[in-house]
């Protein structure tokens, strides 16, 4: 599309998702972008911990996560959640899993922005850069070797590029041809290294020729260009053309996280240059063009979206932490006898000498 | 002498050695212009310039690789790894390659490096921004491996880690970077590797701790001397491997009861290894069995972490266990 939004430039645009579903796409970022705002205000009153908001990356989370079915995996890396709820994952435990209480899936084990739902096939991330890619060309080697038409997206930042995960996770999918797509959010810095200094390669869809797979750059702030993209490897690894690396180049308009502060890096005027193509401005201009949503749509979108919001969040602060004895389950499928006995033993020190004092020191980045 | 964090003890040790030696070098990720993600390496880059400070591209495996390959040539390496949790990838140049150079080529190629890395818990950081891996590598002949817990030990055990002839991981409590200042000597200051310090005196019990746990036993000694008037040692190991053995013995055998607190997991863990030598050397003076005040025997949790980190509280009930101990 143009960089403004007005309209979809002249040339090939298929695949597109069908133009019905076009202000669902909208709704998906939209409600990114509204979850960030509010678990970043949450954050700032000390009542969740830790943010890793995808503010400005929304057209590449969203356009390229409408490319798979609902029986296609998932894996993700830090700032894909949204993913997950626009597949299906309930909003409430979303924002359970931002506090970590007694409602997370996870059990509060995790920090918040390690998202994980079984029933919208979305798997457990850890925060170890680029270990969940080749676990995805494994998952994805699992469906070609029961004969299933399915396939996997395995997202990844740009810093992701350098790990040792990613160089395997290619490596064996284009020897394996796995039916997996490596999509790489390159939003431009991982925490304060530029891409510039991440890479010496051309670009990160480049890298793909080594691997002996198709490589694409995309504009990662046009959400039709991410999903005709990505749909397009979606459909060659579907149909048993092996893998493809799709490097969506967008921007990441926040710090790493809430507690970064990027002024200390780069500079701001980077940022404002950014900020005047924010993928969600530019998908509304569309929609409002093409006559499918226009502004009092997107307000009412997103005063409904925002009162969802709401009444997730009101609904997490009335649940409390998980109790003490979920410290030692899911260590093994059953805990062996020394963890039960150290779960009595917490017990006991809990009753004579009372509960434990909350840590004090804050994530710092 | 200036009063420092531990954080700033850290910084200010790096900038000392890299004024009074050219060949000293940090790399690590975001270690340049940002100064990491804990302000550890905060000025390097503009006092020393990108040739001396850089930001690595995003492999642990590389900073580690590179760093030995410096080390073999010439050079003193100080990479930062940002968080221990992160250390795994390169956990085959540390445990196959850097440690064991030396005695491969003969004494021939030899690994004068650092390996700087935050550790332990305490921030609200989850199950990959608080372990304490220290057992991996105190398993790993050939390292050494260094663990302060205050300003003053961080800068003078980092200088002699740096000047060390072998590869150093130094292990720095992020959960006490900020928590207190103290004096620092200025310009070189040398704290000795393989030596222990006795934070408090005291013989009717002894605890053996390291790294963010030494204010945690200090403040258990604390009321249990208010409680019952008894008298508790408390001993900081601070470098781990290899270690002091001569003072820890003493130590047991001048107090006949003995605690050890560590953060990580218990099985197989640091304490395991101070109970065996206690039993082997100074059991005949052991008035109570060794107690151990440990993390579970879990991964790390998040939101439940102030229950899983050993605190004042679950060290007290300890020294009430082995001091009643008849």
């Amino acid at each position: 599309m143009a960089a403004d939004g007005s309209a979809l430039l002249p040339g090939r645009h298929e695949p597109l998702p069908p133009r019905a579903d076009w202000p669902g796409l909208y709704r998906a970022m939209l409600t990114t972008r509204l979850l960030d705002d509010r678990m970043l205000k949450l954050q700032r009153q000390g009542r969740v911990a830790f943010v890793g908001a995808a503010t400005g990356l929304e057209a590449a989370i969203h356009g390229s996560a409408a490319a798979f079915t609902a029986e296609d995996w998932v894996f993700s890396a830090l700032r894909e959640g949204g993913a997950a709820v626009q597949r299906g994952m309930p909003l409430e435990q979303y924002v359970a899993h931002m506090f970590g209480n007694a409602e997370d899936t996870a059990k509060g084990r995790q920090m918040p922005n390690h998202f994980q739902c079984r029933e919208v096939n979305f798997v457990s991330w850890s925060s170890v850069i680029g270990t969940q890619l080749p676990q995805a060309v494994g998952a994805a080697l699992a469906f070609a070797r029961r004969g299933e038409p399915r396939v996997v997206c395995a997202y990844s930042g740009d810093g992701a590029t350098s790990s040792n995960g990613f160089h395997s996770a290619l490596n064996f999918a284009g020897v394996l041809r796995a039916p997996v797509v490596f999509v790489v959010i390159d939003n431009g810095w991982a925490i304060s290294v530029p891409s510039s200094k991440q890479t010496a390669a051309r670009s990160y869809g480049a890298k793909a020729a080594a691997y002996g797979m198709p490589g694409t750059d995309v504009d990662g702030n046009d959400v039709l260009a991410c999903y005709r993209a990505v749909k397009e490897a979606a459909d060659r690894a579907r149909a048993g053309g092996g893998p493809s690396l799709v490097a969506l180049r967008s921007y990441r308009l926040l710090g790493h996280s809430s507690s970064d502060d990027p002024s200390r890096y780069r500079d701001e005027r980077e940022v404002e240059h950014w900020r005047r193509r924010d993928p969600l401005d530019r998908f509304a201009a569309l929609l409002e063009a093409e006559g499918l949503l226009d502004a009092a749509g997107r307000e009412a979108m997103a005063a409904e979206v925002r009162g969802r919001i709401t009444e997730a969040v009101a609904r997490a602060e009335q649940v409390g932490p998980p109790p003490l004895e979920t410290l030692v389950e899911d260590v093994y499928a059953e805990p062996p006898r020394h963890l039960r006995r150290q779960v009595i033993e917490a017990l006991r020190v809990v009753a004579e000498h009372g509960e434990a004092e909350a840590v004090a020191g804050r994530f710092p980045l | 002498m200036t009063e420092l964090t531990l954080v700033q003890a850290v910084n200010d040790g790096l900038k000392t050695k890299m004024r009074e030696d050219e060949t000293v070098l940090v790399l690590g990720e975001d270690v340049g212009p940002k100064g990491g993600v804990f302000l550890a390496t905060e000025g390097l880059t503009a006092e020393f310039g990108e040739e001396r400070c850089f930001d690595t591209p995003l492999s642990e495996d590389g900073i580690i690789g590179v760093g030995i390959g410096l080390a073999l040539n010439g050079m003193k390496p100080v990479c930062e790894i940002q968080f221990q949790d992160f250390i795994f990838p390169a956990f085959d140049q540390i445990v196959s390659e850097a440690a064991k150079f030396r005695y491969r080529s003969g004494g021939m190629y030899t690994v004068p490096m650092v390996i700087r890395t935050p550790y332990g818990g305490g921030i609200r950081g989850g199950l990959y921004h608080s372990q304490s891996g220290e057992a991996y590598f105190c398993h790993t002949p050939g390292l050494k491996v260094v663990v302060p817990s205050t300003p003053a030990d961080a800068k003078g055990l980092l200088i002699s880690a740096i000047e060390d002839p072998d590869p150093v991981l130094f292990l720095e409590p992020k959960a006490l970077y900020r928590s207190f200042r103290q004096e620092v000597p200025e310009g070189i200051w040398r704290v000795p590797l393989s030596t222990v310090r006795e934070v408090r005196p005291g013989d009717d019990a002894v605890v053996f701790c390291y790294g963010a746990m030494v204010p945690v036993c200090e403040r258990a000694a604390e009321r249990i001397a208010e409680a019952r008037g008894a008298a508790v040692r408390v001993v900081d190991l601070r470098t781990l491997l290899p270690l002091d053995e001569e003072a820890v013995i003493a130590a047991a055998r001048a107090c006949g009861r003995v605690v050890v607190v560590h953060e990580a997991p218990r099985f197989c863990g640091y304490g395991a290894e101070i109970s065996a030598l206690i039993a082997e050397h100074a059991i005949d003076a052991m008035e109570a069995p060794v107690v151990r005040v440990t993390g579970f025997d879990t991964p790390f949790p998040n939101t439940l972490e102030h229950y899983y980190l050993p605190d004042a509280r679950r060290v007290v009930d300890a020294l009430e266990r082995v001091l009643d101990y008849e």
